[in-house]
């Protein structure tokens, strides 16, 4: 008769790595809200200038604040494992040798600072485009 | 010899218990031994009745995985310098059914490897003869599978993967990562077919990126990075067939 | 009850595997099995590392193969079996390219190959320096493929079954339920591998037991050249663990305690600057056979030469002018071991070996086509005896060894099932149950010994060293039987602990060891009675080889009161016996 170990419900307690995949898990939950929450804000910019002033004030109170930046680390946690991740989808061989990992990661990072560069600049490019 | 270390080694002998027990070994402590040395001193000089299974010594044969300390881990490559002198728990692989004390039910991974179809396929017709020689293949073709190749089913990553042990069902890391390692050896037309069990629900989908499984693996093999390159070209599959329904393939 | 099958293969190793797909490609309609006592991806197989020889190269010959494997089995080799087998070794090689393993390439993306010890030319099909482990799995995941094979794995046979003259099956030991069950079939053949757990320091995995050599010998089959015990020159200190040969073969040398390569003062040539574009010289001082360079180690220790260590005296090999990057390509597993195992990296450090037991040239005597003397029993790898190995295997030619002799038995015990199909069933039904009861009542249900099964173990393998080693007397050799007669004595008074019907592995240690001492003391009297040094049997009282008396097979026979040995001619084709000779005409 072999036996069968039952799985604990705090298994993910057990190790870190599992603890941090767990964590990664529940983040996607905070995506989620986020998305939902610009839906909502488009929802109110078509309701008329009005409606959208209301939900800007609900960002500007302190508890958006914190939300925001508690999203804000979800989110990068969650870009961090999948740029980290690409180099086991993505790979690549010059010859025999394989372009090592931290290129492939790298370039991600690099494009995804190019990208928020490009962001800034629109959002706070000083005005200057006329 | 003064230094002694603490094993305590989980038993489970189906004959005699319905749940198993830690029991505690005191044995010599050799700071160039490793954990199976231990063990095997306790077969030897203690205990006679403890089983478990082991080879080579030399990290090749795959039979000697163990949870060291809740670490799935080859225990002749596991140094007692490691622990010294915390006690070391040893208990047999997670997930996998108890046989007896640290042996566990391999059977299980057999019939998964076996699923994957793991040996070359050629299309009907297309097999080289043997008197045409070796097929070619670039140093680069085979550095494109030859780390999926090296895997010596030791079975810790299915320890070390959570999904396995929710779910036995899953195909698992090893299992799919031989599949990959077929289907991307160039000598091998076979990947449609090992489709159907890799793209499954209880394949590479039910993989939610733990990552553990490439953590454990004592040979690189980098089951991980296997499955999510098999995802990758599952998808792809799925957009070709899609947007291109005439070029499907049968 | 009893399980039927055509052909049982007992063992999944290298040769098992071919043989059972060679049986299911022979022909489709045969159903076989294959016992083996662990999973097969676990079979020592695995452990190989350098290579596998076949002529590829355009200016090799399997004339040079033959010249090589003969010459370097002291004149010991049965030159017909050599012939066949250098002639049909590169299609095996590539066959099992076919089936997948990944051999190393060259940049146009043919098969690569590099010398071995003992080779006049480049010959050795490798993956990596993991060559076993890639042809083991190849082929074990190849015979997932073939529906007839049905794989009993965790079974341990413990009897062949013999019936009218006839081996009909075996009785096997499911280590899961503790039941003797018995496998029935036309044909057995035995693919256990080699038994260097005789030793206390040896290159095998714990699994190496003779288990199949012994079961031969003990229904009257004889063990062939028992005497000749390979020690290859490099192995880590302590653990015993292979620094494969293709270290030299890629370059390395082998140096004393002050930097100097002694092996130029032991007739294996002169030594060119390991900058030297023609370095390392084939056949000549690193590159010399297994048993010379063991023997070398012996004379060096005796003349002061070696460094002493915790682990006893040893030399260093040095891979370093090689360079990280050939080390990383072509010996990342020598990396990898030296690192684990001995804590020295040696892309900056020298690697400290010594001289460990790593093949038994010996076995179960059989034909060229893997037949023993009795009917229905077939034997391949290196559990058999063909022989190509004679008195010192060359490196590379085991792994070659198994697929050829492991599919020509195949295909032999398949047509021999298949002409010998009705089975004396009731008669091996009641041989199984009696083995059962045996195996309950010498051990599980045993009662009142004293004698813990590792302490006679130790003291077999240290009998053996001391008796047996690479260097051997009439004194010595006799010392060592007489101990293991007292062992045999001593068994009978075994403690057993374990009463258990799950996976009990103190049953299978005393399984193995009871089988083991069979073997030693086969192992001891076929080395008393040659009163000669030929390869790896090197008596001091005997130091010339005895052409004249000698240039014959020995034959070990279990008998009521010990060994028999008995003789049988060498079969010399067209290479008479020269004086062996490496180094030499390498100036």
């Amino acid at each position: 008769m072999s036996y069968i170990r039952k799985v604990p419900n705090t298994w993910w307690l057990k190790r870190k790595p599992y603890t941090l995949f767990i964590v990664r898990e529940i983040t996607c939950v905070a995506v989620a809200g986020y998305c939902a929450f610009l839906l909502y804000l488009m929802y109110a910019l078509r309701q008329g200038p009005e409606a959208y002033a209301a939900a800007l004030g609900l960002i500007m109170s302190p508890t958006s604040y914190v939300l925001h930046v508690v999203g804000l680390l979800f989110v990068l946690y969650h870009t961090i494992t999948w740029f980290n991740v690409t180099p086991k989808v993505f790979v690549f061989y010059v010859g025999e040798e394989r372009v090592p990992a931290v290129v492939v990661a790298g370039a991600h990072y690099a494009g995804w600072l190019g990208v928020s560069a490009l962001v800034a600049w629109l959002l706070l490019g000083t005005g200057t485009p006329g | 010899m003064a230094q002694t270390i603490e094993l305590e080694i989980f038993r489970y002998r189906p004959e005699q218990e319905s749940e198993p027990t830690l029991q505690s070994y005191e044995v010599p402590y050799n700071e160039e031994w490793v954990v199976l040395d231990a063990i095997n001193y306790i077969k030897d000089e203690i205990d006679g009745t403890l089983s478990y299974r082991w080879s080579c010594r030399m990290g090749v044969c795959g039979s000697c995985g163990m949870m060291v300390n809740g670490v799935p881990r080859l225990t002749c490559a596991a140094f007692l310098k490691e622990y010294y002198p915390r006690k070391i728990l040893v208990e047999p692989l997670d997930g996998f059914p108890v046989e007896r004390d640290l042996v566990t039910d391999m059977d299980m991974f057999v019939a998964k490897l076996t699923s994957v179809s793991p040996w070359i396929i050629r299309n009907e017709g297309e097999e080289k003869p043997l008197e045409e020689g070796t097929y070619l293949q670039s140093p680069g073709e085979l550095a494109e599978y030859k780390h999926y190749s090296m895997c010596i089913n030791c079975m810790l990553c299915y320890a070390a993967c959570p999904v396995f042990a929710l779910d036995t069902n899953f195909l698992g890391p090893a299992a799919i990562a031989i599949g990959q390692r077929y289907n991307m050896d160039s000598r091998d037309q076979g990947r449609d077919q090992r489709q159907e069990v890799i793209a499954s629900h209880d394949g590479i989908w039910h993989c939610t990126l733990v990552g553990e499984c490439s953590t454990v693996c004592p040979k690189d093999v980098d089951p991980a990075g296997a499955i999510q390159r098999a995802k990758l070209s599952s998808t792809t599959d799925y957009f070709k067939d899609l947007l291109m329904p005439w070029g499907r393939r049968t | 009850m009893s399980l039927r099958h055509d052909i049982v293969i007992v063992g999944g190793g290298g040769a098992g595997l071919r043989a059972a797909i060679a049986i299911a490609e022979t022909d489709p309609s045969l159903s076989v099995a294959v016992v083996s006592k662990v999973y097969p991806m676990r079979s020592h197989t695995v452990a190989a590392e350098g290579g596998a020889a076949a002529v590829v190269k355009e200016n090799d010959s399997f004339d040079d193969h033959f010249k090589d494997t003969v010459g370097g089995s002291d004149w010991l080799a049965d030159q017909d079996a050599v012939e066949l087998f250098v002639e049909t070794a590169p299609a095996e090689m590539i066959q099992l390219e076919h089936w997948g393993c990944p051999w190393s390439r060259e940049p146009d993306g043919s098969v690569a190959v590099r010398p071995f010890g003992g080779m006049n030319i480049e010959r050795t099909w490798f993956a990596d320096d993991k060559t076993g482990f890639h042809m083991l799995h190849a082929l074990y995941q190849t015979s997932l493929k073939y529906s007839p094979i049905t794989a009993y794995n965790e079974w341990f046979a413990t009897k062949v079954l013999v019936e009218n003259g006839r081996c009909q099956g075996v009785a096997a030991l499911d280590l899961m339920t503790g039941k003797v069950e018995t496998v029935l079939a036309g044909a057995v053949i035995m693919c256990t591998g080699g038994a260097g757990k005789l030793f206390p320091f040896t290159t095998n995995g714990a699994i190496k037991t003779g288990d199949g050599m012994a079961m031969a010998y003990r229904v009257g089959v004889g063990l062939k050249d028992m005497e000749f015990i390979q020690y290859h020159p490099t192995g880590l200190p302590g653990t015993g663990i292979l620094i494969t040969e293709a270290a030299r073969g890629e370059g390395g040398i082998m140096v004393n305690k002050d930097g100097y390569r002694y092996l130029q003062d032991y007739d294996l040539g002169t030594p060119l600057e390991i900058t030297d574009p023609n370095h390392p010289v084939k056949k000549s001082m690193e590159l010399g056979p297994r048993d010379r360079l063991s023997q070398a180690f012996i004379k060096e220790r005796d003349k002061g030469g070696t460094i002493a260590t915790d682990h006893g005296p040893v030399v260093y090999l040095d891979i370093r002018h090689l360079g990280k990057k050939t080390i990383n390509k072509k010996l990342p597993f020598v990396r990898e071991l030296a690192k684990n195992y001995a804590g020295i990296d040696p892309v900056y450090v020298p690697i400290p070996v010594r001289p460990v037991v790593h093949y038994i040239m010996g076995g179960i005597d059989t034909d060229i086509n893997g037949a023993t003397q009795l009917p229905g029993l077939f034997a391949a790898g290196e559990t058999a005896c063909v022989s190509i190995n004679g008195a010192n295997r060359l490196g590379s030619n085991s792994l070659t060894e198994l697929l050829v002799f492991g599919a020509r038995a195949g295909e032999a015990a398949a047509a021999f099932a298949t002409a010998n199909a009705d089975l004396d069933v009731a008669a091996l039904e009641a041989q199984g149950a009696d083995e059962q009861q045996r195996i309950a009542r010498d051990f599980i249900n045993k009662h009142g010994g004293t004698e813990r099964i590792a302490t006679l173990r130790r003291e077999m393998q240290e009998t053996m060293e001391d008796g047996g080693g690479i260097y051997r007397t009439e004194a010595t050799l006799r010392a060592t039987s007489e101990k293991l007669v007292e062992l045999r004595e001593r068994f009978a008074n075994l403690l057993i602990e374990d009463r258990s019907l799950t996976f009990n592995t103190e049953l299978t240690s005393a399984l193995e060891l009871d089988f083991m001492l069979d073997l030693a003391l086969a192992v001891a009297h076929s080395g008393l009675a040659r009163t000669e040094s030929r390869g790896s049997h090197q008596r001091t009282d005997y130091p010339q080889r005895d052409d004249a008396n000698f240039l014959k097979h020995s034959l070990a026979f279990k008998t009521e009161d010990g060994v028999r040995i008995d003789y049988k001619d060498v079969v010399i084709t067209k290479w008479p016996p020269e004086e062996r000779v490496y180094g030499r005409q390498a100036n």
